[in-house]
């Protein structure tokens, strides 16, 4: 049966991960490339970069250092932050990206995903969903979680799937940060709306988030983290162990 | 020598960089004497079956394809790579394909039970059939080492040729064989370890 996947997110900015920390063996932590090739080394199923760099240099930096990536790193790379047209998801998946995730991007204009996954296939194309809790609706964020659009999280979710999204990663910006588990309340009603591959972020804090997620929610397909990754406080062999030991299925 | 054969669908960096990482040479092209000269050859594939034969026959790349197999080169279809091999395939349609292996391709959904996610993507075990000598590409591997899958359709009626199945909702095919032509629909190349230890064992055949 297919595995639950376990995919660390990277930040880059000006060509460097932001929050690059404390790993043993590693000479530069901040390194998109050494990093990345540690987490596929230990085990991650798919790496998730964003690029959060502003400027033009740092976009061209960040190209660079993709190409860099997937020379070296053979499991599914996502690319994701500042995909706002056609020419912006060639760009990335001319350097070996496989799948491209858009935002902010979608939110302005909702056909570029149409028009993104005609050319390129629904499975290369990610929805990428800040959420958060506004008068007891699910609202949707844009801008990196600075701007209510005013928008249902479920319909924007299902809108987005029926323009050919292949997978949908749901950040509950309510949970985000708290380290407290993830918001099984908001997957489990994006599980219900939609029939493409679920990836859960925000919130996670230890290893046993991720045995409720799964166990919980067997609809979820994946489970995205950033910092618990980064600062050591979960290594991706134990939890794949510890989902394997209650009987969820993960590649060991 | 390995020539990856371009006809316009897909992107080639990752099969290309993932065997420069083993150590292998490999060429990207469309030229028929460069694909006569290289040792192992490797069609590549993502998109719809029926507008990939379209621009496999267009560029004149399936008449070599189907030289450089009589002539017993190793040759390897990746993903709908594999799948172009077959008789036939039933995406969105009804459209011809190499016929180098027996069988036919047809969407995972009539295969599956419902409540499973269509396409199938993500890593999977590996079954090897219990009655059959292992293929040679994957004499490395143990049963059920994971590899990726990305597809919504997959190969039917082709049991004899068959060299390794994945577990969704039914056993569905994941790599075929027959003489020198192999085929895996999931992505050595993005396969970690695993795939790398597909690529290099068909790299010495």
């Amino acid at each position: 049966m297919i595995a639950k996947r376990i995919i660390p997110c990277l930040d880059v900015k000006d060509g460097r991960v932001v929050k690059g920390i404390q790993f043993e063996g590693l000479h530069d932590v901040s390194s998109p490339i050494e990093l990345g090739k540690y987490y596929s080394d230990y085990g991650a199923d798919e790496l998730v970069f964003y690029d959060i760099t502003a400027s033009a240099e740092g976009r061209t930096l960040f190209t660079d250092i993709l190409k860099q990536v997937a020379q070296t790193i053979f499991i599914p790379l996502t690319v994701g932050g500042g995909i706002h047209t056609l020419a912006d998801f060639d760009r990335v998946l001319k350097c070996g990206a496989d799948k491209v995730s858009v935002n902010s991007g979608a939110i302005k204009n909702p056909d570029l995903i149409a028009q993104a996954a005609k050319k390129y296939g629904n499975q290369c194309v990610v929805l990428s969903v800040d959420v958060k809790r506004v008068d007891g609706r699910f609202a949707v964020f844009a801008k990196g979680g600075r701007e209510n659009t005013g928008m249902d999280a479920i319909a924007w979710i299902e809108k987005c799937v029926a323009l050919g999204a292949g997978e949908v990663v749901v950040n509950s910006m309510d949970t985000d940060g708290v380290k407290k588990g993830f918001d099984l309340e908001m997957l489990q009603a994006v599980c219900d709306a939609v029939s493409v591959p679920v990836i859960a972020s925000g919130g996670a804090g230890c290893m046993e988030d991720f045995v409720t997620l799964f166990e919980s929610l067997p609809k979820v397909d994946a489970g995205l983290a950033a910092s618990i990754f980064h600062f050591g406080e979960v290594r991706i062999p134990d939890l794949k162990q510890k989902l394997a030991e209650q009987g969820i299925q993960v590649r060991i | 020598m390995v020539g990856i054969i371009d006809y316009g669908i897909g992107n080639l960096f990752s099969l290309k960089s993932s065997l420069a990482y083993i150590g292998e040479e490999a060429i990207i092209t469309n030229d028929a004497e460069e694909l006569k000269k290289c040792d192992h050859i490797i069609l590549p594939g993502v998109g719809a079956f029926g507008d990939a034969v379209k621009k496999l026959r267009e560029s004149g790349m399936d008449q070599v394809v189907l030289s450089e197999a009589a002539l017993g080169k190793p040759l390897l279809g990746i993903c709908l790579g594999m799948q172009l091999l077959f008789d036939k395939s039933y995406e969105y349609g009804e459209y011809d394909g190499l016929g180098l292996i027996p069988g036919v391709v047809r969407p995972i959904a009539s295969m599956i039970s419902q409540g499973l996610k269509v396409p199938h993507i993500g890593w999977n075990g590996l079954h090897f059939p219990k009655d059959k000598e292992r293929c040679p590409i994957f004499a490395d591997l143990q049963e059920n080492d994971c590899v990726y899958f990305v597809h919504s359709f997959a190969a039917v009626d082709c049991a004899d040729n068959l060299t390794a199945s994945t577990e969704y909702g039914a056993e569905l095919t994941a790599a075929v064989a027959k003489g020198n032509i192999y085929g895996t629909q999931f992505h050595p190349e993005k396969s970690s370890r695993v795939g790398l230890q597909i690529l290099s064992a068909f790299c010495k055949l």
